[in-house]
């Protein structure tokens, strides 16, 4: 019985998150009781208009925000509510990032920054025993994203497609169960966009990844299972997506 | 391990963490060099002011002194005997020093602190033998002009160098062949005041005895026995001597040979007539030296001066070993009279402080107790104590303090007999500590400041490593460790630069003073030849944690900052 819940259980489920910033001395509602839920292997996009608080349901969704009212619920454990350490552990094995600017740490070389999530993940000693697993796996995936002519490369000598590759190995590398995107291809020309949306779906295929990516562009939200519509801070027309 | 990769690379890479690098590195190593030079100077004085005053001194309350040293010297051995390495008794007392300058011709009398020792005993207190110039050889800039006088193995005493008998034997014949040149003056020539005149009338005594002021020591009878003309003073000598050339006192204008008091002789001593014939009696009377024998304060006798030529500093000495002077000083009677006494410079000597060797006289125990009238009883006014380890010093007080009467005399420690001084110079050291760790400080305010700089400019990283699960002790411990990884850099060079300036700092010296032309740091005021330095180890050690501990705590601050911000904001931060 717990078997057969546990596989239509979604993998990851936001619900009715509402969430309010300050500006200032004002209130603004960004989200108002918005949620969505997605399937292991499902790739969702979210569309939107700027400032629709679709960044901010990533962020929730993520671990990185919390919500004002509402769950996050990871594998039918709500996680929202977590301390600290705990979040800052799930966001480092279960949560992949990437961002629209990429957000490549510009000190580090593209190895050193695809290598990152791994060095936080271990000790001091933890890494010095597995460097070279660590080094190996790092290598793999950016020869998975088709950068290993750019290993030793600053995020500055890169181009912003280059860019967005390493990001997205970086946010792999981890083995992560879900990768949140926001908007990753909003800074790149639509050649460049494509590529990345073509990296994305076949790593979507080929390794059963759930992808939330959120978008302001229809075409690109085209391209994955399904697409959730965000308008001040409410889902609309869910009810047309659950019939579909 | 990023904490660590992050942290290295942003000191390689922000050339901002550069100047606070700099600011700690200077900081530190001024310090050291600083406490360095400082205390270079402060151990280099305590040794020369230690050395001359032995561990601990015993003193009598006055003048007159103590009675019987072998008796003091047993009671002392009795309280303390196993802690004490030697002992010796001395006779201190002011005086006054007349002797002639033969450049000038001038005649000059200086106060004086005679100290009457056995220079065995005295070398087995302090290093005596060491500053004595006859032992050494005579330098210039490094350069050995003249080999040491006498080898180091001859005993300490009161025997002329073979160089000073010569000295002293030339003297004479050359006061011989004068005289004998010289026309008799005509009688009643009553030019004495004039220094051509006064050497060319020395007296014609024969009197082998030494001249000096029987009358002036009433205590001592056998003193008054070995003098020649007993109740003659010096002046009456003389005197007489001129007498004898000029067949009567009379003639002469000075009053001082028709003043029958002493005190009034005294008074006249420093009229011509009487000091520049001192050598010429001597002359007459022997080669061999005077039984009073002194080792006089090189700063007494010498003077400097500058070569026009070479422009170097050359020290001209004024008295010679072999030569004769008078010294007057008080005898121990109650109430004191004035002494006076010829004496032969067997020496000079040179501790290096300048106190001492500018009015310290050293003379042999036996003859100041006879001309201070002490030599019955064998009085004395201190016992120089120079112990085993100076540690048992508090222990050696105590004792010394329960075997002698209270109030009969005085027992301190040398720290205690220079208390003010050195006591002022360790809050001189101490002041300066504070101010140049403030140096320290502003570096650390520079640090914050910019590492408020670096936590704003890192904003977006810092959102980047949280969003990949970093956490804020983590953030955290990033600055924290740039904080102590500028720390330590900055300390470490600071170590080396102060330690080579410091090693280097008297080729530094040279080369400053060849630049800015003229002597940064003259040997001549110090009495150095080169900077002292003593580097503390621990000294350093305290400074450079102390630089190290300053950087972490002003990146406490902007630490904290960096681990609090909001992971969110900080992707925004734009």
């Amino acid at each position: 019985m717990a078997e057969t819940l546990k596989m239509t259980q979604p993998l990851i489920s936001a619900e009715a998150i509402t969430k309010s910033y300050f500006k200032g001395q004002h209130k603004v509602p960004v989200l108002r009781g918005a949620g969505i839920t997605a399937q292991r292997g499902e790739f969702i996009s979210v569309i939107g208009q700027s400032g629709s608080g679709k960044s901010t349901l990533l962020h929730v969704m993520g671990l990185l925000d919390s919500p004002d009212v509402g769950e996050v619920i990871l594998d039918g454990t709500r996680i929202d509510n977590l301390h600290q350490a705990a979040r800052d552990q799930l966001r480092n094995h279960v949560f992949g990032f990437i961002f629209q600017f990429y957000h490549l740490l510009p000190e580090l070389s593209l190895l050193e920054n695809v290598m990152t999530p791994l060095m936080i993940r271990h000790s001091f000693l933890g890494f010095w025993k597995k460097r070279r697993e660590i080094r190996d796996a790092a290598m793999s995936m950016i020869d998975e994203v088709g950068l290993s002519h750019r290993l030793r490369h600053r995020p500055s000598e890169l181009s912003g497609g280059e860019m967005q590759r390493g990001a997205i190995a970086r946010a792999l590398v981890a083995r992560p169960e879900i990768l949140l995107a926001d908007e990753p291809t909003g800074n790149l020309d639509a050649a460049t966009g494509a590529g990345i949306m073509e990296l994305l779906n076949r790593l979507n295929q080929e390794q059963r990844l759930t992808i939330v990516m959120v978008t302001h562009d229809e075409s690109i939200a085209a391209q994955a299972h399904r697409t959730v519509r965000l308008v001040e801070g409410r889902i609309q027309g869910v009810a047309w997506e659950d019939a579909a | 391990m990023y904490k660590l990769l992050l942290c290295v690379r942003y000191l390689r890479t922000r050339y901002i963490a550069l100047a606070c690098i700099i600011s700690v590195m200077l900081g530190v190593a001024t310090m050291i060099v600083v406490n360095s030079v400082m205390a270079g100077f402060t151990t280099e004085m305590r040794d020369r002011l230690h050395n001359f005053l032995a561990d601990i001194v015993i003193e009598s309350r006055g003048t007159e002194g103590i009675q019987d040293a072998d008796r003091q010297m047993a009671l002392v051995e009795r309280a303390a005997g196993k802690y004490i390495a030697a002992m010796t008794p001395t006779i201190e007392i002011p005086g006054m020093m007349t002797f002639s300058d033969p450049y000038s011709g001038q005649t000059y009398t200086v106060p004086v602190q005679m100290q009457g020792i056995d220079p065995v005993g005295k070398a087995r207190v302090g290093p005596l033998q060491d500053y004595l110039d006859s032992y050494n050889p005579t330098l210039d800039d490094g350069v050995v002009l003249k080999p040491a006088l006498r080898s180091p193995e001859e005993p300490l005493g009161w025997n002329l160098t073979a160089e000073g008998a010569e000295h002293r034997r030339l003297v004479q014949e050359r006061q011989k062949l004068f005289l004998q040149d010289q026309p008799r003056p005509p009688v009643g020539n009553p030019a004495p005041e004039s220094d051509a005149s006064d050497d060319t009338a020395p007296p014609t005594m024969d009197s082998m005895e030494p001249v000096f002021d029987s009358e002036a020591a009433p205590e001592s009878p056998d003193a008054a026995a070995t003098a020649a003309d007993s109740g003659n003073n010096v002046e009456t000598h003389i005197d007489e001597g001129n007498a004898n050339e000029n067949s009567q006192q009379s003639p002469k204008p000075d009053a001082a040979t028709e003043s029958p008091g002493q005190e009034s002789a005294v008074a006249e001593i420093p009229g011509d007539a009487f000091l520049l014939d001192t050598p010429a009696p001597t002359a007459q009377q022997s080669a061999e030296p005077l039984p009073a024998r002194v080792y006089i304060g090189e700063g007494l006798i010498s003077f400097l001066v500058r070569d026009p030529e070479t422009d170097k500093q050359q020290k001209v000495m004024m008295v010679q070993p072999g030569d004769d002077v008078i010294l007057s000083t008080v005898t121990a009677g109650r109430p004191p009279e004035v002494t006076k006494f010829q004496a032969t410079v067997v020496d000079s000597f040179r501790s290096g402080m300048s106190e001492y060797d500018s009015s310290i006289v050293l003379m042999n125990l036996e003859a100041l107790q006879k001309y201070r009238g002490m030599e019955r009883g064998n009085w004395i006014t201190s016992i120089h104590i120079r112990l085993k380890d100076y540690a048992d010093a508090p222990a050696v007080l105590a004792a010394l303090e329960r075997e002698f009467e209270p109030g009969t005399v005085t027992i301190r420690t040398w720290e205690e007999k220079q208390g003010l001084l050195l006591s002022a110079v360790e809050v001189e050291t101490a002041i300066l500590n504070v101010l140049l760790f403030l140096i320290i400080a502003v570096a650390g305010f520079g640090i914050l400041a910019i590492f408020y700089m670096i936590v704003v400019e890192k904003t977006r990283d810092i959102g980047i490593l949280k969003s990949l699960g970093a956490s804020s002790s983590g953030v955290m411990s990033i600055f924290l460790s740039y904080g102590l990884g500028l720390g330590i850099v900055g300390s470490t060079a600071g170590v080396v630069i102060g330690l080579l300036f410091v090693r280097y700092i008297n080729e530094i010296e040279d080369a400053l003073s060849w630049v800015t032309g003229r002597k940064v740091f003259d040997e001549k005021i110090y009495y150095f030849f080169e900077i002292p330095t003593y580097v503390n180890p621990w000294m350093v050690f305290s400074v450079a944690s102390g630089a190290i501990a300053i950087a972490v705590l002003a990146s406490i601050l902007p630490a904290r900052r960096a681990a609090r911000l909001h992971p969110v904001r900080a992707l925004r931060f734009e």
